[in-house]
This record gives structure tokens, C-alpha cells and sequence, in this order.
């Protein structure tokens, strides 16, 4: 039987993983989107667990709209990515450092 | 229905944001100035205005199975964000026509923040606190690019999604935690289920994350990475329009989350906030001291304003509450006036976003050095300004609540902030210009900002009938 705090646990993993590679990568402005995405799909682990071992349909319906967001956020995320590729022509996290003070 | 009659104010924002939007395709290129989609925008935000004003609810009503509720404070609120949301368009057009810069997302985009603003503060669920901060950010993550020629616009954008992106990512982890203790996500009842809950371990732990979202959006210490350099990177117009509307929302954001549904742990979130706030008024304050940018000046001083803005709702009382609301208020305004005057001075080719810009004002053009140095004065909470009045209203109420420390740590750090403040108001005053920056804008900018100006003064001598305002929308906290 897989209890609640197994789903827990993977949650609070995939949740760690993804802000250990926001703050630990320097190299590539398409590994943080992806970072962001896990971190979402993180929460999303632990609203379906609870909503299960609650009985409670809301956690899932919550879900949903995160994913739908999430969608959102990353057409935004690559977009401005698009922008700064094209005035930059790097998307490397190192060069994102012209402001100052 | 009597509930869709409660939420038309949002109703006819999307209604008439959707009008907006397809007028502004088939209008491309040739529009006057009050058919434009400027004019349009203006037209939208003053109508939802009078509706929101009209529908005013005096006690708490909760609609759509507790997802949306109406209430003074949320009705207040949305008036000032309303209103706010107004002056930053005027500004703006300003601008961005002196830049060559005319697209109508950028309204577009404004109008879908505003909206996600409104949704934010009438939040009665977790659900609909997440849904309208997105809408609030991801629309401002878009304005902050809107210069897509512009390398360090780019990069500003970058930074304000990913961390953004990371705060909400906090959030609604610290959400999914809050809905396995409590089994809810309605704001009302995750109160009353915390309360009973033995082991407070979990709750806290949950409390934390959802602070570090809340923290973010307001931009206090240690959350304040993105504030400076946003500020900087993004145009004058919307770092103008970051610092006003979503300080006010972010600030309802407060009262539905912590007040509202963390209620039985107020110890615990007010010593949290009680940190936020000083590392706020301390780093805020300090850093500000060494700017030389404009822009990243008034970063550091908004960090510094919100930590300000966090003593009314350390304080825990009613009165805390309405000193917190006038706060920001009062704050959204000098903001307004204090980036207005940078739109006021750029110049076609880039943005004059140097203190040292300000040199000699007072000498070619003394009413705008009168009126930089009235807003700085404010900023800097001399009397008989607005801004004395909203930390006079903070201070007194952390006061009553017993943090004597708090206090004299509050008025230490103001006086530390006043000096970059009088620096400015030093540079115009006694400095030679130089005459390469001019004052040059439209009449309507230049009467607004006077306008606004006036408001601040006339605040800062009759500060009773907003604080009366403020005191309805907390009472039923």
C-alpha cells in the first residue's frame, strides 16, 4: 500500500530538485524554464495525493488551473526568451548581469 | 442573478478589455487621440470605476460557493487600483508616443493586469487568489518586455519572470500543504479548520512558503532580488505601473491570505513580517544611499516603503490594518508622481534616468523642481505631506500594539532615508544644470502630475477622509 507520505516525499523531491537547479544553474536560460515547469508539477503531486486521501475533489480541480497556467506561463517564459536571444545572442544565464548596484 | 450582479465589475472589465483589443487590431495606424486604444483603455478603467464604486457592499458577501467575495475592502481597494491603473495610462501615453514607442498591448496588457488585480483582492479561495496574481504577473512579465529592442528590457524581463515564476512556484506549494492539514481551500473555512489543528508544526511550515509568495510580490528583504533591477531595465511607464496598482493588490493580497485565513496564527506570521519589515527598512534604505541610477533609487526606497507598509499589519489590530491600507495608498500616489517625473524629462532618444540629471531644475524650470521636491519631501515623510500622515499612522499603531523597538528601528531608518531624498531636492536646487536634459511634455501630462501633486499636499492636510475609508474597509477584519 503506497501511503500519503510517499507521495509527500516525491513531492517535497521533484519541489527541492527543481529550486537546486533555479539557483545552481549558470548555464542555460531553458534549463530554468524547465526547473519552473517541475516545481509546478511538484505542487501538483501533492494536491492530487491529498486530494485522494482527503476525499475531496477540490485538490484536483486545482490541478487542473495549474496546468493551465502553467501553459501560459511558459508561452510568456519563452517568449521573452525569444526577445532576449535576439538582442543578446546568448541565453546564457552568466550574461544576464548588465545591471548593477 | 444577485451574484453575477456582484462580480460585474470584473465582468465588464474582461467585456470591455476584449472591445479593446479587437478595436486596436482593425484600428491599427490611424487613431485620434480619444478613439485610440488609449483613449479606449482610459474610457474602460473610468467606467469599471463608477460600476465598482456604485455596487458597494457595506457587509461581507460571499458569492459562487465562497470563490468570490464583496466587500468594503475589496471594493476600496479596487477603487484605488482603478484609479491608480488611470494616472499610469495618462503617463504613459506620454511616454511611450515621445519614444516612438505607440502599441496598444501595452494598455491591452495594463487592462488584464488591472483585472487580475481586482480578482486578487476580492479572493474569497486559494484558487482565485493564485488565478488573479498570475493574471496580475503574467501580464506584467509581458509590459516589462514590451521594448523589444531594448538589451537591458530583455534581460529585466528574464529575471522578474523566473523569480516570479519561483515566488509563485513557493506559493502554491505552501497552498497544497495548507489544503492537506486544513482539507479546504476556502479562505473562510481554512481559518476556522487551522484553529483546530493540535499540531501547529505542519501549518507553520506551510505558512512559511506562502509567505515567501506574499513576500515577493510585495518585494520586501530578502525577497527583493528582482525589485532594482526591474526598475531599471524596464521603461519609466512600467516600472510606474509596477509600483503603484499591484503594491495595493499585493496588499489585499495580505488581508485575504495572513488576516483572513491564517488568523489563528498571527504570532507566528506577525514575528515572521516583523523581520521582513526591518531587513526591508534597513537594506531598502541603506542601499539607496549609493544609487546614482534614478530608476534603481526608487527600487531600493519602494523595498523600504513596504517594509513601512508591513508595520500596520505586524501591529494586528483593525486600526493596524487601516494604517496599512492608507499606507499603501498614500505610497501608490507618491509613486506615481515620482516616476511621472522621470517620464516628464526623457527625451526622444533615451530615457534621462540619472540623479545627476536633476541638476538645475530649479533654475529652468522652477514648477517641476517645486514638484520633484514636494514628492521627495513626501517620499522622505516631512510634514504637511501625504507620506509624513502614512507613517505617522503605522508608527502610532505598532506603537499601541507594544513594539516600542519597532518603532525606534522605523524612525531611525526614515531618517537614514531622508538624505538620498533631500539629495535630489540638493541637486535641483543648488547644483548648475547642465541643459541637455529639458522638461518637455504634453499639457494633460503636465496637468496631471500637477494634479497629483496636489493631491499629495492636500492629503497630507486633510488626511482624515482617507483614513476614514480606510477604517470602513478593515472593520470587518
Amino acid at each position: 500500500m503506497i501511503a500519503l507520505s510517499h507521495y509527500l516525499v516525491l513531492g517535497a523531491i521533484l519541489f527541492c530538485l527543481s529550486v537546486a537547479g533555479i539557483f545552481i544553474n549558470r548555464k542555460n536560460v531553458i534549463v530554468l524554464l524547465m526547473c519552473v515547469e517541475l516545481m509546478l508539477l511538484a505542487v501538483n503531486m501533492n494536491f492530487i495525493a491529498f486530494s485522494h486521501f482527503h476525499g475531496d475533489i477540490a485538490g484536483q480541480v486545482f490541478v487542473f488551473f495549474i496546468l493551465t497556467v502553467a501553459a501560459a506561463e511558459s508561452a510568456i517564459g519563452l517568449a521573452i526568451m525569444v526577445v532576449l536571444f535576439r538582442n543578446r545572442g546568448t541565453i546564457n544565464v552568466e550574461d544576464l548581469d548588465s545591471m548593477r548596484g | 442573478m444577485p451574484e453575477l450582479k456582484l462580480i460585474l465589475p470584473e465582468l465588464s472589465l474582461l467585456a470591455l478589455l476584449c472591445c479593446v483589443l479587437l478595436i486596436d487590431v482593425f484600428k491599427r495606424g490611424r487613431s485620434n487621440d480619444w478613439t485610440s486604444t488609449f483613449g479606449l483603455s482610459v474610457a474602460s478603467l473610468l467606467i469599471v470605476l463608477v460600476i465598482t464604486a456604485t455596487g458597494w457592499q457595506a457587509e461581507r458577501i460571499a458569492v459562487f460557493g465562497g470563490m468570490y467575495i464583496a466587500d468594503p475592502l475589496a471594493t476600496s481597494l479596487k477603487v484605488f487600483i482603478l484609479s491608480a491603473g488611470v494616472f499610469a495610462l495618462f503617463y504613459s501615453r506620454d511616454y511611450l508616443a515621445r519614444r516612438g514607442i505607440v502599441v496598444g498591448e501595452y494598455y491591452v496588457l495594463a487592462l488584464s493586469s488591472v483585472l487580475g488585480m481586482m480578482i486578487l483582492v476580492s479572493a474569497g479561495n486559494l484558487l482565485t487568489v493564485y488565478l488573479g496574481l498570475e493574471l496580475m504577473s503574467l501580464s506584467l512579465y509581458a509590459m516589462v518586455a514590451m521594448q523589444r529592442d531594448a538589451s537591458q528590457a530583455s534581460e529585466a524581463a528574464m529575471k522578474y519572470f523566473v523569480l516570479g515564476a519561483l515566488a509563485s512556484g513557493m506559493l502554491l506549494y505552501g497552498i497544497s500543504l495548507m489544503y492537506g492539514v486544513s482539507g479546504t481551500l476556502d479562505i473562510a473555512t481554512l481559518a476556522h479548520n487551522i484553529g483546530g489543528v493540535r499540531d501547529g508544526t505542519l501549518v507553520v511550515f506551510a505558512m512559511v512558503f506562502v509567505l515567501c509568495g506574499v513576500a515577493f510580490k510585495l518585494g520586501v528583504v530578502p525577497f527583493h532580488m528582482w525589485v532594482p533591477d526591474v526598475y531599471q531595465g524596464a521603461a519609466a511607464p512600467v516600472a510606474l505601473f509596477i509600483s503603484t496598482a499591484p503594491k495595493i493588490a499585493a496588499f489585499g493580497m495580505v488581508m485575504r491570505i495572513l488576516v483572513e485565513g491564517l488568523s489563528p496564527m498571527r504570532p507566528e506570521w506577525s514575528a515572521m513580517l516583523a523581520i521582513l519589515a526591518v531587513l526591508s527598512m534597513a537594506i531598502g534604505n541603506v542601499t539607496a544611499l549609493a544609487q546614482t541610477n534614478f530608476k534603481r533609487l526608487l527600487a531600493y526606497s519602494t523595498i523600504s516603503h513596504m517594509g513601512f507598509l508591513l508595520l500596520g499589519v505586524i501591529a494586528g489590530t483593525n486600526d493596524g490594518y487601516a494604517a496599512s491600507m492608507f499606507y499603501a495608498v498614500v505610497y501608490a500616489l507618491m509613486s506615481l508622481a515620482a516616476f511621472g517625473a522621470l517620464i516628464l524629462i526623457c527625451q526622444a532618444d533615451a530615457e534621462r534616468d540619472e540623479t545627476a540629471d536633476f541638476a538645475g531644475f530649479a533654475k529652468t524650470s522652477p514648477g517641476f523642481a517645486l514638484l520633484v521636491m514636494m514628492v521627495m519631501f513626501s517620499l522622505a515623510g516631512v510634514p504637511p505631506f501625504a507620506g509624513f500622515w502614512a507613517k505617522w499612522f503605522v508608527i502610532k499603531e505598532v506603537l499601541a500594539a507594544g513594539y516600542l523597538w519597532l518603532a525606534i528601528v522605523s524612525v531611525l531608518f526614515s531618517v537614514i532615508g531622508a538624505f538620498y531624498y533631500l539629495r535630489i531636492v540638493k541637486l535641483m536646487y543648488f547644483d548648475n544644470p547642465d541643459g541637455s536634459v529639458v522638461v518637455g511634455a504634453g499639457s494633460d501630462m503636465r496637468a496631471a502630475l500637477s494634479f497629483n501633486g496636489l493631491v499629495i499636499l492636500a492629503l497630507g492636510l486633510l488626511p482624515t477622509w482617507l483614513m476614514t475609508i480606510c477604517l470602513v474597509a478593515t472593520r470587518t477584519f
